[in-house]
C-alpha cells in the first residue's frame, strides 16, 4: 500500500459490508439517548413577540425545551457573531427558533409542534436581485484589479456587455447532519460530529457553554459526504447536542432529516455578475470589468472567502491583460450560503466560460479556437500578481485531449449529422480548467499529525483531516506505510479527534493530502531519525530495541505551506503554492422538442501532479464531474419568490423535487487520463490536490448544450443559457435561436 | 406468535411491538443492523435498500430488493429480509461487494450498503444473462459519478453453485397470504389500505401521517389474479409494477414505453397498480396510459362488485368514485389493443423523477402514415386536477389522415388542454408547449 499504487478505499470492505460507522450509527450502542427536533419559523423574515414551551411538556415523553435562555456562553452558532443559535429575528423560513429533546423523536417531534411561538411578520428579499435593487449587502466588498481596463476597453475592436446568473446548488451528502453529545467525567463535554472542521467545532460548542476548548472533545469517525456541506453548517447543531447532554445529564442525538437539512443549511452560492468585455481583431481577450454578486443569504458564514476565491477564479485559465473584479455579498432571507467544492471557483469561472460561450460566435470564431488561444503563456501572471506555474501542462492537457477525443473529426461529424437532423442536434465543446491550491488565508495552511509506533512494531496514525469519502485516510495510510518503508498491516489510522490533534484546520480547499501528507510524513520522518542507529534484522526488532534504549516511539508531525503571501487588502500577492489544471471534452445531444439532453461522450486530462492514490483520484475526478454536471444542468434550487403567505420556503426541499444526477445521467461514454510527467515539486509525494478541481471540467457540459442550441439557428448566432440549463431551460433557449431570423454577428 | 417474527440475515427476531409508523429501516437499525441508512426517508436515495424473499415469477421465491425507509416495519412480518451485513463480512465479501470494493464504488460509503443489496437482488434474478443496470436506477450516490458502480454490476457473474441465497427456492409460508373477508372488514371500519407503501411511507415519514389503523392488502390471492383471455387482461390491484412487467413481458406496448419511466426498480418492486391508482395523484404516471388504454377498473366491497371506466373514475384532486369500504380489485384492459401507441413523459431528470407532463396516446390507424386513424385515446397527467383524457384532441384526431397536417391542427388543440400550472417543475408555458410536441414526436418517430 505504498504511494502511487492503485488501491480501494481504505474503507471499502466495511462500506460494502455495512460495516462502517456514522455518527448517528453510534446511537444504537449508547444508553438514554434523547433525541432532537426543531421549532422551524414559518416565515422568511419576521421578529418573535413570543415563545412559550409550556405544551411541549403537556407531550409524553419530552424531557427538555432548549431556549435562549438556556444559553451559558454565547448565544452564537459562527465565528463571526452573526449567526444566533437561538435567535429573536428570524432570517429564513424553516429557521430554527428552539430545540425539544424528547425520549424518542416521535416525542421530540410532537413537542416541538406544541411549542407555541408568536411572531411578527417582516419585508424579507428572496432573490439577489431583489437585494441588490434594496442594496442590501453584507460583509467586505473586495475588488481584484490589475492593469486599466478602461483603456483596455477603448482599444478593444469588439466589446460586448452582458449578465449572467447562475443558481446555487445542495450538497445532498447522503449522510445529513449528524451530532451525539455526551458529558463524561468532571463536566467535560465529547461530541461526534458529522463534521469537517472538528476544531471549529470544538471551539464553538465551548463558547456557547461558556467552556474553554479543552474541556470539549470532538471525533469524527467517518461522514457520508461532506462536499463542504459540513465545514461551517455543523457548528450550531453539535452545540445544541452539547447543550442538552449538559442540561439534562443525558447524551443527546441530534439528526436533522434530509427536509431539515435542506431548508436549514446553507448551500452553494448563486451569483449575479454584469460584464463588459474587450476583444482584439484575433479574438484575444484584452480587458474585463465585471461585477459579482452573491447571494449569502441570511449571515456571512463563509460567504467573504467564497466571493475572495470567486475573484480570483473569474479568468479561469485565460490571460487577461487588464482586469477588474469587484464582489459583494448580497444579503438574502435564506439559508446561509457556504462552502461547496470549488468554494467560489466554480462561480467566478462560470462567468469567463459563459462570455467566451457567447461572445464566440459573435466573434466569428469557434469556440474551442477561441478559449485555445487565450489560454496562459509561460511567464504570464494571474490579475492578483501570481505567476501560472507549468501553463505548458494545460496546453499539454489540451492537445491530449483533442487528440484522445478524435475532436477534430467528432466535430466534422456533428457537423453533418445537425445539418442532416431537423429536431435532434449534437455539440461538442473543450474547456479548460486552472484551480489555485492553497487556502486563500495563508494562516490555514498548516497542518499536524500525532503518529505512535507501539513497542510490537505496530504504527498508529492520527491527523488532523477528516475522511467524507474522498479518500484522505487511505492517502495518510500510503504516505506512512511509504515513509517509514511497513506493508499496510502494520499501520492503522485512528478516527479524527481534537484532543490528538489540535488547532487544524478544516478539511477543505482540496488540500487535506498535501497538509496532513506532509505532516504525517515529518512525524515518521522523525521517529525514523531518532532509531536511525539502531540495530536489528526486522523493523519489530528495532522498534523493541529503540523502546529498551529509552528512545521516544511517537512524534507530532508539523507542515506549513512555505511561500504563500497575500494582502486581504489590496486582494494581491501569491495565495496558492500550485495550480491545478485539467481540460474536459463532452458532446451533448438535445432534442429540440423538449429541450432534454444527453452526454453522449466525456474525454478528459487532469492533473495530479504524481498520484498519490489512482484509484482515489479517479474517484474524485469522475465523481467531481457529474457532481458539477449536477449542479450545471439538472439540480434546480427553487424558493417561493411570490408574494404569498410562504414566500421564501425553498419549494425543493426534497429529494423527490431536488433531483441529483442518477445513474441514467452519467456519461455514456467516459474516458478520463491522468496527465503524465506531472510531479509537482512543492507538494507531497510530487502530487497535486484533486478534490475541487474536477467539477469545472463539467464546464464542457454546458458548453455542449450551448452549441447544440446554436445549431437550431442560423450560423453565428449568440445563445444565452440559463444555469441551471434544465430541458425547459435548454428549450426555451433553442426557441429563443429560432426565431432569430439571421446571425448578430 | 409466528407472525409476529422476521428471518434477518438468517436469524429469526421477534418484531417486538413497535408503532404502527415505526419503518422497516428504523427497526432494522434498532437492531442493530445499521448497514442501511436513511437517506431521503421518500424512497428516492435507495440507501435503506433491502433484500425481501418475495413470492416469484421466474422460481417459487425471488430475492427482491425493497425501500426499507417505506414499509411499516410490522409488514415484515413472517418474511425473510437480508440486508448487507447478511451478504458477507469484511474476511468474507460477497461477489458483489468485493466488486464494488476493489473497483472504486464506494466513496464515503454511505450509499454503499443500499446499492449493494439492490445490486444482490439482481445478481440473484433468475435465468439472468445481463445484469439489468435499472436495478441500481433507484440508488443514488454523491460521490463516484456512478462509472465504477456500473462497472462492478457488469463485471458480475453467475452465483456460485453453492451459494445459499441463490439456493433457497422454497414457497413464501402460505399464511403469509391476506384474507380478503378480513381485508374489506377492516376497510369497512376505515382502514386506510396499504399495498408497497411507496406513497403512505413519504406521507408518514415527511409530512407526519399516523394513520391509527392500516391493513396489508399486497398479499390477498383475489388481488393478486393476472390473466390474459381473449377480449382483455386483468392485472390484480395489488401487483406490483415489477410483476406486471415481468408477467406481461411486452404484451401491451404502451405500458413498456411507462414501465422504465415509473420511479425505479425499487420502486416498481413496492408499488402496485392498485396504489398508483388509489392514491389518483394528477401526476401519476400510470393513469394516462391507461385511460388511453381504455381500461376499466373492478371496485370491491362486502356489497360487491362493480366496474368503472377509469375515465369516470377519476372526480377530483385526489378524488375518485370510491365509496367507503370499497377497494380496488383489479384493472381490466380491453384486447385488442391500438396499433399506434406512445407515452411521453416531461421531467428535469429523464429517469426516477416525478412528471411535470405526460401525454399517452393510442391510435387504431389505417395503414401507416397517412392512413386513416380510426379511434384516438390521448391521455393527460399534469395539466389538471386529475388525470383526464384529452377529447378535443382526439376528435381533432379521428377520422383524419395520420399526417402533419393532422397533427399541426390536433397538436394546437393538445397544447389548449387543460389548465397546465407554473410550480417548480415547470412553468405553465413549458407544460402547453409539451403538449404540443408530443404528437409530432410521435409522427416523428413513425416517419
Amino acid at each position: 500500500m505504498s504511494i502511487g499504487e492503485a488501491v480501494p478505499h481504505e474503507s471499502a470492505a466495511l462500506h460494502v459490508t455495512g460495516q462502517a460507522l456514522y455518527t448517528d450509527d453510534l446511537v444504537r450502542s449508547t444508553k438514554d439517548v434523547l433525541h432532537a427536533w426543531p421549532v422551524q419559523a414559518p416565515h422568511a423574515h419576521a421578529r418573535i413577540t413570543s415563545l412559550d414551551p409550556a405544551p411541549a411538556y403537556d407531550v409524553e415523553g419530552v424531557v427538555r425545551v432548549l431556549t435562549k435562555d438556556d444559553v451559558p456562553g454565547v448565544n452564537d452558532a459562527g465565528t463571526k457573531h452573526d449567526e444566533p443559535l437561538f435567535p429573536d429575528e428570524v432570517m429564513f423560513y424553516g429557521h430554527a427558533v428552539c430545540w425539544v429533546l424528547g425520549e424518542t423523536l416521535e416525542a421530540a417531534r410532537l413537542g416541538a409542534a406544541a411549542v407555541r411561538v408568536e411572531y411578527d411578520p417582516l419585508p424579507s428579499l428572496i432573490t439577489v436581485r431583489e437585494a441588490i435593487a434594496a442594496e442590501s449587502f453584507q460583509g467586505a466588498r473586495p475588488k481584484v484589479a490589475r492593469g486599466d481596463p478602461e483603456a483596455g476597453l477603448a482599444k478593444s475592436a469588439h466589446v460586448f456587455e452582458g449578465e449572467t446568473e447562475m443558481a446555487g446548488q445542495e450538497h445532498f451528502y447522503l449522510e445529513t447532519h449528524a451530532s451525539l453529545a455526551l458529558v463524561d467525567e468532571g463536566g467535560q463535554v465529547f461530541i461526534q460530529s458529522s463534521t469537517q472542521h472538528p476544531t471549529e467545532t470544538q471551539e464553538i460548542v465551548a463558547h456557547v457553554l461558556g467552556l474553554r476548548s479543552h474541556e470539549v472533545t470532538v471525533q469524527c469517525l467517518r461522514m457520508g459526504g461532506g462536499f463542504g456541506g459540513k465545514e461551517m453548517q455543523p457548528h450550531g447543531f453539535a452545540a445544541v447536542a452539547a447543550l442538552g447532554a449538559r442540561l439534562t445529564g443525558r447524551p443527546v442525538r441530534l439528526r436533522l432529516n434530509r427536509t431539515q437539512d435542506l431548508t436549514m443549511t446553507g448551500k452553494r452560492h448563486g451569483f449575479h455578475a454584469t460584464w463588459k468585455v474587450g476583444f482584439d481583431d484575433d479574438g484575444h481577450l484584452l480587458a474585463l470589468e465585471a461585477t459579482l454578486t452573491s447571494d449569502g443569504g441570511w449571515s456571512l458564514d463563509l460567504s467573504e472567502p467564497v466571493l475572495s476565491r470567486a475573484l480570483c477564479h473569474i479568468e479561469n485559465a485565460y490571460w487577461i491583460p487588464d482586469l477588474r473584479a469587484h464582489g459583494r455579498v448580497a444579503q438574502t432571507h435564506k439559508t446561509s450560503q457556504t462552502a461547496f467544492r470549488g468554494f467560489g471557483g466554480p462561480q467566478g469561472m462560470l462567468v469567463i466560460e459563459d462570455i467566451l460561450g457567447r461572445c464566440a460566435p459573435l466573434l466569428g470564431y469557434d469556440a474551442a479556437e477561441l478559449r485555445h488561444r487565450n489560454l496562459y503563456a509561460a511567464g504570464q501572471a494571474t490579475p492578483y500578481g501570481q505567476v501560472v506555474r507549468h501553463p505548458e501542462r494545460l496546453d499539454r492537457a489540451w492537445q491530449q485531449v483533442l487528440t484522445e477525443a478524435e475532436f477534430v473529426q467528432r466535430s466534422k461529424e456533428i457537423a453533418d449529422f445537425n445539418a442532416s437532423q431537423p429536431r435532434v442536434k449534437r455539440g461538442l465543446a473543450i474547456t479548460p480548467v486552472k484551480f489555485g491550491i492553497s487556502f486563500n488565508l495563508t494562516a490555514f495552511n498548516q497542518a499536524g499529525a500525532l503518529v505512535h509506533v507501539y513497542k510490537d512494531g505496530s504504527v498508529l496514525v492520527n491527523h488532523g483531516g477528516t475522511e467524507m469519502g474522498q479518500g484522505l485516510h487511505t492517502k495518510m495510510l500510503q504516505v506512512a506505510a511509504t515513509t517509514l518503508g511497513l506493508p499496510e498491516e502494520k499501520v492503522r489510522l485512528a478516527p479524527t479527534r481534537t484532543d490528538k490533534v489540535p488547532n487544524t484546520s478544516a478539511t477543505a480547499a482540496s488540500s487535506g493530502a498535501d497538509l496532513n501528507g506532509a505532516a504525517v510524513k515529518d512525524a515518521c520522518e522523525q521517529i525514523l531519525a531518532r532509531i536511525a542507529g539502531v540495530e536489528g534484522t526486522t523493523w519489530e526488532e528495532r522498534v523493541r530495541a529503540a523502546y529498551m534504549q529509552r528512545i521516544q516511539l511517537s512524534a507530532a508531525g508539523f507542515y506549513k505551506t512555505e511561500g504563500l503571501h497575500w494582502d486581504a487588502a489590496t486582494m494581491s500577492g501569491e495565495p496558492f503554492k500550485y495550480f491545478a489544471f485539467g481540460v474536459a471534452a463532452a458532446e451533448v445531444e438535445l432534442d429540440g422538442s423538449t429541450g432534454a439532453y444527453d452526454v453522449r461522450r466525456v474525454d478528459i486530462v487532469h492533473d495530479v501532479g504524481d498520484s498519490l492514490s489512482p484509484l482515489v483520484d479517479l474517484g474524485q475526478i469522475e465523481g467531481g464531474f457529474v457532481q458539477g454536471a449536477g449542479w450545471l444542468t439538472l439540480e434546480d434550487l427553487r424558493w417561493d419568490e411570490s408574494d404569498g403567505p410562504d414566500r421564501g420556503r425553498l419549494l425543493t426541499q426534497a429529494a423527490s423535487t431536488y433531483k441529483l444526477p442518477s445513474l441514467g445521467e452519467m456519461p455514456a461514454v467516459f474516458n478520463v487520463s491522468l496527465l503524465q510527467d506531472a510531479t509537482e515539486t512543492g507538494a507531497v509525494y510530487g502530487s497535486k490536490a484533486v478534490g475541487e478541481p474536477p467539477l469545472m471540467l463539467a464546464f464542457s457540459v454546458r458548453e455542449a448544450i450551448r452549441q447544440a442550441v446554436a445549431a437550431f439557428g442560423p450560423a453565428g448566432v449568440s445563445v444565452e443559457l440559463a444555469s441551471p440549463a434544465t430541458p425547459e431551460a435548454v428549450f426555451w433557449a433553442i426557441e429563443s435561436v429560432r426565431t432569430v431570423t439571421h446571425a448578430l454577428a | 406468535m409466528h407472525r409476529r417474527k422476521v428471518i434477518v440475515n438468517g436469524q429469526s427476531r421477534a418484531l417486538a411491538a413497535c408503532a404502527p409508523y415505526t419503518s422497516a429501516l428504523d427497526w432494522l437499525r434498532e437492531q442493530g443492523l445499521t448497514g442501511a441508512k436513511e437517506g431521503c426517508a421518500e424512497g428516492e436515495c435507495g440507501a435503506c435498500s433491502v433484500m425481501l424473499a418475495r413470492p416469484g415469477i421466474d422460481a417459487p421465491t425471488e430475492w427482491t430488493a425493497i425501500n426499507s425507509c417505506l414499509v411499516p416495519a410490522s409488514s415484515l412480518s413472517g418474511q425473510e429480509v437480508v440486508t448487507a451485513e447478511g451478504l458477507g463480512t469484511p474476511s468474507a465479501l460477497h461477489p458483489v461487494q468485493r466488486e464494488m470494493a476493489v473497483r472504486g464504488g464506494s466513496q464515503c460509503g454511505y450509499c454503499t450498503p443500499g446499492f449493494v443489496c439492490s445490486m444482490a437482488a439482481e445478481y440473484y434474478r433468475p435465468g439472468r444473462a445481463d445484469f439489468d443496470l435499472e436495478a441500481i436506477g433507484g440508488n443514488l450516490c454523491r460521490c463516484t459519478g456512478y462509472r465504477p458502480i456500473k462497472d462492478a454490476a457488469l463485471a458480475l457473474e453467475q452465483p456460485a453453485a453453492d451459494d445459499v441465497l441463490a439456493g433457497r427456492t422454497q414457497e413464501p409460508p402460505p399464511e403469509l397470504a391476506g384474507d380478503l373477508a378480513a381485508v374489506l372488514a377492516a376497510v369497512a371500519e376505515g382502514a386506510v389500505v396499504v399495498a408497497g407503501s411507496t406513497d403512505l411511507g413519504v406521507e408518514i415519514n415527511l409530512r407526519g401521517a399516523r394513520p391509527e389503523r392500516t391493513v396489508a392488502v399486497d398479499q390477498v390471492p383475489e388481488l393478486r389474479e393476472f390473466e390474459v383471455t381473449g377480449d382483455r387482461v386483468l392485472l390484480g390491484a395489488a401487483l406490483s409494477l415489477t410483476e406486471i412487467e415481468r408477467r406481461l413481458a411486452g404484451r401491451v406496448p404502451l405500458l413498456d414505453e411507462v414501465f422504465p419511466l415509473f420511479a425505479s426498480r425499487l420502486i416498481r418492486n413496492g408499488a402496485t397498480i392498485g396504489g398508483n391508482l388509489g392514491t389518483a395523484s394528477p401526476i401519476g404516471d400510470l393513469p394516462p396510459a391507461l385511460l388511453a388504454l381504455d381500461a376499466t377498473v373492478v371496485l370491491v366491497s362486502r356489497a360487491g362488485e362493480r366496474e368503472v371506466p377509469l375515465s369516470d373514475y377519476f372526480t377530483g384532486y385526489r378524488e375518485t368514485v370510491l365509496r367507503p369500504g370499497e377497494l380496488i380489485k383489479s384493472v381490466h384492459l380491453p384486447l385488442p389493443l391500438a396499433g399506434t401507441v406512445a407515452f411521453h413523459k416531461i421531467s428535469k431528470r429523464r429517469l426516477d423523477d416525478i412528471s411535470s407532463v405526460a401525454v399517452a396516446v393510442a391510435l387504431d390507424i389505417d395503414g401507416g402514415v397517412g392512413g386513416v386513424v380510426r379511434r384516438a385515446r390521448v391521455g393527460l397527467g399534469g395539466v389538471a386536477a386529475t388525470p383526464i383524457r384529452a377529447l378535443a384532441t382526439e376528435a381533432a384526431l379521428v377520422d383524419q389522415r395520420w399526417n402533419d397536417e393532422t397533427v399541426a391542427r390536433a397538436a394546437e388543440v393538445l397544447a389548449g388542454e387543460g389548465t397546465p400550472m407554473d410550480d417548480h417543475r415547470a412553468s405553465a408555458a413549458y407544460r402547453s408547449a409539451m403538449l404540443g410536441t408530443s404528437l409530432r414526436r410521435l409522427l416523428g418517430r413513425a416517419q
